[in-house]
């Protein structure tokens, strides 16, 4: 198992070496510079401009100040927000995205796994029929529709929670953002979850256990949910990615201060050290998670870690 | 009074009348409310604090509560007393002195002085300093500023020096008769030396910055919020009102129309379009809607045919119903355009075009015949490409104005762009017709029609005509107001017979303000707006 978590950490390496070079090359084809603006400067204050970036010289040369810099775990200054270094905008906008991400991870678990478990032994009932209504509702529904319409009805009309903001965390600003991420992953998480559930309780180890008298409550909490959530575990991988990226959107409609926000505008001002920063963190978060899926999938079935 | 008669004496320095200065003006029956905060939506993240690196409008916003400049604005956009108390201006408009206030003081205590400015002049222009609104200073032709940035004299030779700590001079290559009125702009407002030295970029954070405006900067939270506190030390301070503004960066309208009717905001940036007839409707005394010094416009490629045949563009021009367009695709009360300069400026009213005059249908007949006299026709049918940036009202327009030209024979080709590819394709002279919108960056009709003489920077249309470049090279020099107008006025007919742009129409600002919000500046045209000159009233 070791030996899997060693391997796995050092392809990790050429992947985000890999990523960052793609990136560094392939924004630099985006028409327009982080110095184009509403006004064309003159010709030398955008070359004084340039020189204090270095975007004056060549773009090898451009891409090896990078590297070399990064390995220092210097992300450069960023061209748009010009009183900080990238390092700075990523600590400051980090520990929310990662709050948000976690908090919305953790309920997708929770909420999914209890949805999906509930459906499957009130199997063919009105309780099925809703969670499975809810799943389809919010499988097809983006978080960009959802969000403005959780506004409108728990802010807006209701009044019960703010409309945007941070508010250094309060939960009052994280259920909106948190349930618009979630909601769409949570009818995925449900509905694997039911199916799977309910293959395992049609299994024969299952039937051995009611024959022996034991309480349904202990069969589904001992027996049957630890084989049934390995499909969901295999899509925590993918979902993690998806509430990252996700969170895009969300933390732009709800006025966060995440990283989402950066990634947004970093693309859009050609700020190429933030994108760039930007894709090596949430690369490198994306590495390690799906690093911890896969171990955490091993303690799970442990055919897995055999294979391995 | 020294000071007057030691420069009355020289004789060659006339004084400048002085308004008196400005700060929240609360009428006497007004119940003020216990708290003084406000909460205002700035529309985007400011790109810094920084007095000499910001840029756009967001910036401005906030360093206009955080810094004082030489001069402020009133509440309709006139030039009234700041950090300098009175001022002198030349008789050849090329030498300006200044006289700061005693009582200017940094939010540290000490007294602000003639020696700041001339820091934070030379700090502008310096390669180093890298500013991108440097050419702004240049604009003003202060004595070897363009050399200064271009690197061939060092900054100390500025044309500006500090006769002693209180007295400023600004001495001009060429006169420039409005250079006061540039001096409202955020580039040209002091920057607090010692803590430069002392934090370097990170100067401008809070606890760090040490500024001279009404308000200090207390908290930033990169794309969250940024929150500034009274400044005790500001020389005006017992005439301040609001405690503490917060600045929230929302970018897209439904979460500032949400936010703003949960409460959340006091104020937005802007309405948006596709609810502004409803709330004015349903809640008509917090629509606040300004006139703007603006333009928006369509460029011409006067290099490229077709578009270099002025038939062609006086055709396109002539055919663009801009009523329609202001009352029924617009319609929060922006006016049609058919000169460059908006009637929102101050001291100057365009003159009537020849083709503003004609009815509509008028202005069709003449566009279908110069088309035929192009060489156009059914037979040979114009065919051109309208670029824009992404934004539903530019597609908007775009389409209708596509519709407008039908009947001309004329087939249109809308291409929508994303900001920086949009502004890369006009800059690199890659574009038929592209959309356009110039805001004056000072109350004067120079800021607006310098824009189409040939070496100006913004001139997307590539227009060059020698008479409209020595009209507004004489503008400059010009005795009296009257005679500068005058120029204006040749400037804006050689523009309409010319037409290396389409003026369609002038912009508006508009904003939700909640109704307990007082002192609200709807007069100014450059919708410069000052905390210190506002505040709230008991709800």
């Amino acid at each position: 198992m070791l030996l899997f978590i060693l391997k796995r950490l050092a392809l990790a390496i050429p992947t985000l070496l890999i990523l960052v070079t793609l990136s560094f090359f392939l924004i630099q084809t985006a028409p327009g510079s982080p110095f184009t603006g509403d006004f064309n400067m003159p010709p030398e204050i955008l070359a004084n401009l340039e020189a204090k970036y270095h975007l004056d010289e060549p773009l090898y040369r451009q891409y090896f100040y990078y590297l070399s810099d990064l390995l220092k775990g210097d992300l450069g200054p960023s061209f748009k927000y010009m009183d900080y270094s990238v390092n700075e905008l990523v600590a400051q906008s980090l520990p929310l995205s990662i709050k948000l991400g976690l908090t919305a991870f953790i309920v997708m678990v929770i909420a999914g796994v209890a949805l999906g478990t509930l459906a499957a032994i009130r199997q063919n009932t009105w309780v099925d029929y809703l969670v499975m209504s809810f799943s389809m509702t919010g499988v097809v529904l983006p978080s960009f529709v959802i969000a403005p319409i959780l506004v409108l009805l728990f802010a807006v009309t209701l009044g019960w929670l703010p409309a945007g903001g941070w508010n250094d965390g309060h939960w009052s600003s994280m259920v909106l953002p948190v349930a618009s991420l979630t909601i769409v992953y949570i009818a995925a998480v449900a509905r694997i979850m039911r199916s799977s559930m309910i293959e395992t309780l049609n299994s024969p180890f299952i039937r051995t256990a009611r024959a022996k008298g034991l309480p349904t409550h202990r069969i589904i909490l001992r027996h049957a949910l630890k084989p049934s959530l390995l499909p969901v575990v295999s899509y925590l991988g993918p979902a993690f990615v998806g509430i990252i990226t996700g969170s895009v959107v969300i933390e732009t409609v709800f006025g966060l201060p995440g990283i989402g926000q950066h990634f947004v505008n970093g693309a859009l001002n050609r700020d190429y050290s933030l994108v760039l920063g930007l894709t090596v963190i949430v690369g490198a978060l994306t590495i390690l998670f799906t690093t911890l899926v896969d171990i955490l999938y091993g303690l799970i079935d442990p055919k897995i870690r055999i294979k391995h | 009074m020294k000071f007057l008669s030691i420069l009355a004496a020289t004789a060659v320095i006339t004084t400048q009348l002085v308004p008196a200065a400005q700060a929240a003006v609360v009428p006497a029956s007004t119940k003020l409310a216990e708290v003084q905060e406000l909460t205002v939506d700035n529309n985007a993240e400011p790109a810094s604090l920084d007095p000499h690196k910001v840029e756009g409008v967001p910036g401005g916003n906030i360093i206009r509560d955080l810094f004082e400049g030489l001069v402020n604005q009133d509440a309709d956009g006139n030039i009234v007393p700041g950090q300098a108390e009175s001022w002198l201006v030349s008789d050849d408009n090329k030498v300006f002195t200044f006289k700061i206030r005693d009582s200017a003081r940094w939010s540290d205590g000490n007294p602000v002085t003639a020696h700041d400015f001339v820091y934070s002049f030379q700090r502008v222009v310096d390669p180093a300093t890298a500013s991108r609104y440097s050419w702004y200073i240049e604009t003003t032709t202060m004595a070897n500023a363009a050399a200064i940035i271009r690197g061939e004299k060092p900054p100390s030779t500025l044309g500006v020096k500090a006769l002693d700590d209180q007295r400023l001079e600004v001495t001009l290559e060429q006169p420039v008769p409005y250079f006061i009125k540039m001096l409202a702009n955020a580039t040209t407002f002091p920057a607090h030396r010692a803590s430069i030295e002392k934090h370097g970029d990170e100067w401008t954070r809070p606890g760090n910055m040490v500024s001279n405006g009404a308000y200090v900067l207390d908290q930033w939270v990169v794309n969250g919020k940024i929150v500034l506190k009274r400044n005790p030390k500001y020389w005006n301070d017992k005439e301040t009102v609001i405690n503490q503004v917060t600045y929230l960066p929302i970018t897209t309208d439904s979460a500032k129309l949400h936010r703003y009717k949960t409460g959340e905001l006091d104020m937005t940036g802007t309405v948006p379009l596709e609810h502004y007839k409803r709330l004015v409707q349903k809640i008509p005394d917090e629509v606040v809607t300004s006139p703007e010094l603006g333009t928006y416009y369509y460029s011409f490629n006067t290099t490229k045919p077709p578009m270099n045949d002025v038939r062609v563009r006086k055709a396109l021009s002539y055919a663009i119903n801009r009523s329609a367009i202001t009352d029924y695709i617009l319609g929060q009360g922006q006016k049609p355009a058919y000169t460059f300069t908006p009637e929102s400026v101050s001291g100057f009213t365009p003159p009537e075009t020849d083709y503003s005059k004609l009815s509509q249908k008028e202005r069709n007949q003449k566009a279908a015949k110069l088309i035929r006299e192009a060489g156009y026709g059914p037979d040979k049918p114009l065919e051109v490409t309208i670029v824009y940036n992404t934004s539903e009202g530019h597609k908007k327009l775009a389409i209708a104005i596509a519709q407008m030209w039908k009947p001309l024979g004329v087939k249109v080709r809308l291409e929508n762009q994303e900001w920086k590819t949009f502004l890369d394709l006009k800059r690199n002279n890659r574009f038929e017709i592209a959309r356009g919108g110039w805001m004056g960056d000072y109350n004067e009709a120079s800021s607006m029609l310098d824009l189409h003489t040939t070496r100006h920077g913004q001139n997307d249309s590539r227009f060059s005509n020698k008479q409209y470049d020595v009209l507004m090279a004489k503008s400059r020099t010009a005795a009296t107001d009257k005679e500068r107008n005058s120029l204006y006025s040749e400037a804006e007919q050689i523009l309409a017979e010319e037409m290396p742009v389409a003026p369609i129409y002038q912009y508006v600002s508009s904003r939700l303000i909640k109704p307990y919000v007082g002192g609200y500046p709807v007069n100014n045209v450059q919708a410069t707006v000052y905390t210190k000159d506002m505040y709230i009233k008991a709800h």
